[in-house]
């Protein structure tokens, strides 16, 4: 009895700490800790067609049409759409949407982020390069022009985040970043959108925090309960595990493949994985007069198609799949996916099968029996065991007599040199968020494309894939994409390695559907 | 005759002080066996292993991430294994310790030979000289050789282009670690210099006019290199874990090239997935390279230290 009193009174008197204003406990917040392997580039969502860059702007910005957790097209700042001629597409905006800064969202704001999207340094052309006008009809309603008919206009516009009018004047950026000038700009570290979170802070490469937006229209819809995010890029692989294991993290997108079975082993984590839209390959320089970096000087070998296709026979993939990627990837003959439109599956299982031998042939008829020395870059954060990858490509391709000097370094300099242009042979991955061909040919088929770091595209070709923008018949526009991707598949200006899988690591506490595209948008989430 | 020459050697040697604290420091026999053994393993390498670990073509990617020998699927081809390109370890391990062995090595002797000149004319003059060449050193010495040797392989690195910088990568290695550690023996042949300076043979060179030079050279220089070379000892290990320490980093010995540093790095991101060898093999080698090298400078200094004795 004496013994019971006392307890009850030491409760009564931590009742009564706990009931003082001093530590009154406070809503506990639900932080969701993100880490990957690199930041994003920029924060300006137009400045670069990144995954990483868009999968930060998505979670501070709205565009018109959003995607749901199953990929499916739904309303975003824009509530309805309909196509009242072929060329006209008519979009009622949502109502008493306002900015981050309290600015309020309207038609005007549509008509700058689009224009903005189109600008020279934007690198976002290629989602809206078929928009000849936009025009207000009044405050909450637009109509987008398209020069052709564009039976992927809604799918495009799903990346084009709209920003704020005054604000962009008011700051100088009403221009976007130029990129590839490393250009600093005010929105290259500061947002203002619409969507469901907001910027707190931005330490590039180190720390970002994002903030829930208690305004956001979408509150209704996505009933997720995140306060706060705190995105750690780590570069280090087996830091970033560490990270996750030890609860420092809650997320990871890009958990190393070989420590999956590490993470399956530990109580209180789990791994989702799903087939991912992305393909990863490499390309190659086949317009330049003469490669950057060969002893062979004077001729472009990589204009021979012999030679594209001996480094083709070179690859092993089996073994790349096995070793590299631990089984969890699809080896490609396309630098498309299965739910693509355009994706042909007798082109996509049957490579160019692995053979040494018919490697060197093929480099003796080219006339370099002797091979000759390249230089491959390489990103060193952005794909699945990207470097490990090329590490393997240069011991089979010093198999066939290339020499091979690997230059791997962060995403952030490897791309500067593919959007650049200044690469002789490269690797790149390549997703298609429209689900179309049409937008793989726009950006590396194109002559003109921002990421045809190849150099690829004729006058014929560039004619088809401008043609197929406009074509809204199907069967009509599927044949066209078929003859072009007849032409790439003979032509191998990108030499297809594998598609990749995605695996999301994080604490069985955290509830977040993993989607193809590899974004995860953290509105969708929920932290028990 | 002969053997009567060869056993009066001995007991030469035998007796002599040296010689009796060696053979009665069991440790030492074995740091030295230890370091004797990873000499003529490194250099020796190319005789000793078939496997040529820095050269991609030679490298079979089915063969990777095979075990040591003794663990189930293992292959007495790959003693230690072999990493996630199919290198073989213990020929990466040996090639490595070369690489360590070599940037070590260099980096000191660049070292003292920066040092020790400095020392003795820091020691020797005295005055302003002494003042702006140690204060100098002391400045130097706030700053952690790591943080130079980081400085220095950083400048090379955005200055040149990286087909260069991969040329140059261990001889910028060996300058910056060389230059990040002059400092420590500038000091103690300082310190040394300005003892002998006073002492009545130098007076007595002075007098008979031979020049400063030479009698730096020829008199300060004998009497003071001892403690030199014995710190000199250990600081090899010193600067075989700055390289490794870089290397391991990513910003020393490209990654094509193996040193233990690289190997150790490599080997790091596969330690969740159970594959521990690719890791602790060259971590293991380098552990006991570095022991060994600190317990022979140890027994060094005990020996040579007239206040031990």
């Amino acid at each position: 009895m004496f013994f019971k009193t006392k307890r009850l009174a030491i409760a009564g008197i931590m009742l009564g700490t706990a009931a003082t204003p001093l530590a009154a406990p406070v809503q506990a917040e639900n932080v969701l800790r993100y880490a990957n392997v690199g930041d994003a580039a920029t924060l300006d969502p137009h400045a670069l067609n990144s995954l990483v860059t868009l999968m930060a702007g998505i979670q501070m910005h709205d565009a018109l049409v959003m995607r749901d957790p199953t990929m499916r097209k739904v309303p975003g700042l824009a509530e309805s759409w309909e196509n009242i001629d072929p060329n006209t597409w008519q979009f009622k905006l949502r109502e008493g949407v306002t900015f981050h800064n309290g600015n309020p969202f309207n038609a005007d704001d549509v008509i700058f982020s689009i224009k903005r999207a189109q600008a020279d340094t934007s690198q976002m052309k290629g989602y809206v390069n078929t928009i000849k006008d936009v025009k207000k009809i009044d405050d909450y309603t637009i109509q987008i022009i398209t020069e052709k008919p564009n039976p992927i206009l809604l799918d495009q516009l799903v990346n084009v985040f709209m920003m704020d009018k005054e604000w962009a004047e008011e700051h100088d950026v009403a221009e976007p970043q130029n990129f590839k000038e490393k250009q600093e700009t005010y929105a290259v570290r500061h947002t203002n959108g619409t969507g469901a979170f907001k910027l707190e802070s931005r330490d590039p490469d180190v720390r970002t925090v994002l903030v829930r937006n208690e305004d956001w229209w979408g509150n209704e819809t996505y009933k997720h309960n995140i306060d706060k995010v705190v995105w750690t890029p780590i570069a280090n692989d087996s830091t970033r595990v560490a990270a996750l294991l030890s609860g420092e993290v809650d997320l990871l997108t890009d958990p190393p493949i070989q420590d999956l079975n590490r993470i399956l082993t530990s109580k209180g984590l789990k791994v989702d994985k799903t087939a991912q839209l992305r393909t990863i390959f490499y390309g190659f320089d086949v317009k330049s007069d003469e490669l950057r970096h060969s002893n062979i000087k004077g001729v472009n070998p990589f204009k021979d198609s012999k030679v594209r296709q001996a480094f083709y026979h070179a690859i092993d993939i089996e073994a790349i799949k096995r070793v590299v990627m631990r089984g969890l990837a699809v080896p490609a003959g396309m630098v498309i996916e299965p739910p693509i439109n355009g994706y042909r599956a007798e082109w996509d299982e049957n490579r160019l099968a692995y053979d040494p031998e018919k490697s060197k042939a093929l480099l003796a008829e080219a006339g370099y029996p002797d091979g000759f020395s390249i230089q491959l870059d390489c990103p060193n954060n952005r794909y699945q065991n990207d470097e490990a990858i090329c590490q393997a490509t240069v011991g089979m391709l010093a198999k066939i007599g290339i020499k091979t000097r690997l230059n791997a370094q962060p995403k952030t300099q490897h791309f500067s040199l593919v959007t650049g242009k200044e690469t002789d042979f490269y690797m790149l991955g390549w997703g298609i968020p429209t689900m179309d061909s049409g937008f793989i040919f726009d950006y590396l088929m194109h002559s003109g494309g921002s990421w045809n770091a190849s150099g690829y595209g004729s006058p014929e070709l560039d004619a088809k894939i401008e043609e197929i923008r406009g074509i809204v018949d199907p069967d009509e526009r599927n044949k066209i994409i078929g003859e072009i991707w007849t032409q790439v598949q003979e032509d191998i200006p990108y030499l297809p390695l594998h598609h990749q899988m995605i695996s999301w690591a994080m604490t069985r506490n955290l509830d977040i559907p993993i989607e193809p595209n590899n974004m995860p948008r953290f509105y969708w989430a929920n932290l028990k | 005759m002969k053997d009567v020459s060869i056993s009066k050697w001995w007991a030469g040697v035998s007796d002599h002080d040296v010689t009796y604290s060696f053979l009665h420091s069991p440790v030492t026999i074995v740091a030295t066996v230890a370091t004797i053994l990873m000499f003529a393993a490194a250099f020796g390498a190319s005789f000793l292993t078939i496997y040529t670990p820095f050269d991609p073509g030679s490298l079979e990617l089915r063969e990777a991430f095979m075990p040591p020998a003794w663990e189930q699927g293992g292959n007495s081809e790959h003693l230690l294994g072999t990493d996630g390109q199919g290198r073989d370890i213990l020929a990466a391990i040996m090639y490595g310790t070369q690489v360590s062995l070599v940037v070590g090595i260099l980096s000191v002797l660049l070292s003292v030979s920066i040092g020790i000149p400095l020392g003795i004319i820091a020691g020797y003059y005295g005055g302003w000289v002494d003042t702006a060449i140690m204060r100098f050193a002391d400045i130097q010495l706030t700053i952690p050789p790591i943080l130079i040797a980081l400085m220095i392989d950083g400048i090379t690195r955005t200055t040149l282009s990286s087909e260069v910088h991969e040329i140059v990568a261990i001889p910028v290695l060996i300058i910056s670690i060389g230059v990040a550690s002059w400092p420590q023996y500038a000091r103690i042949t300082r310190s040394g210099a300005m003892v002998e300076r006073r002492k009545d043979y130098i007076a007595a060179a002075k007098l008979i006019q031979t020049p400063t030079a030479a009698i730096m050279v020829r008199h300060v220089l004998p009497n003071v290199i001892g403690p030199t070379l014995i710190v000199a000892t250990i600081g090899v290990a010193v600067a075989i874990i700055i390289e490794a320490t870089l290397s391991f980093l990513g910003v020393g010995i490209p990654s094509t090239t193996p040193s233990l540093g690289t190997l150790i790095r490599i080997g790091n991101s596969f330690l969740f997935s159970g594959e521990w060898w690719i890791t602790f093999f060259p971590a293991f080698t380098l552990v006991i390279l570095v022991l060994s090298v600190n317990l022979i400078g140890d027994w060094l200094r005990d020996t040579f230290n007239p206040k031990l004795r």
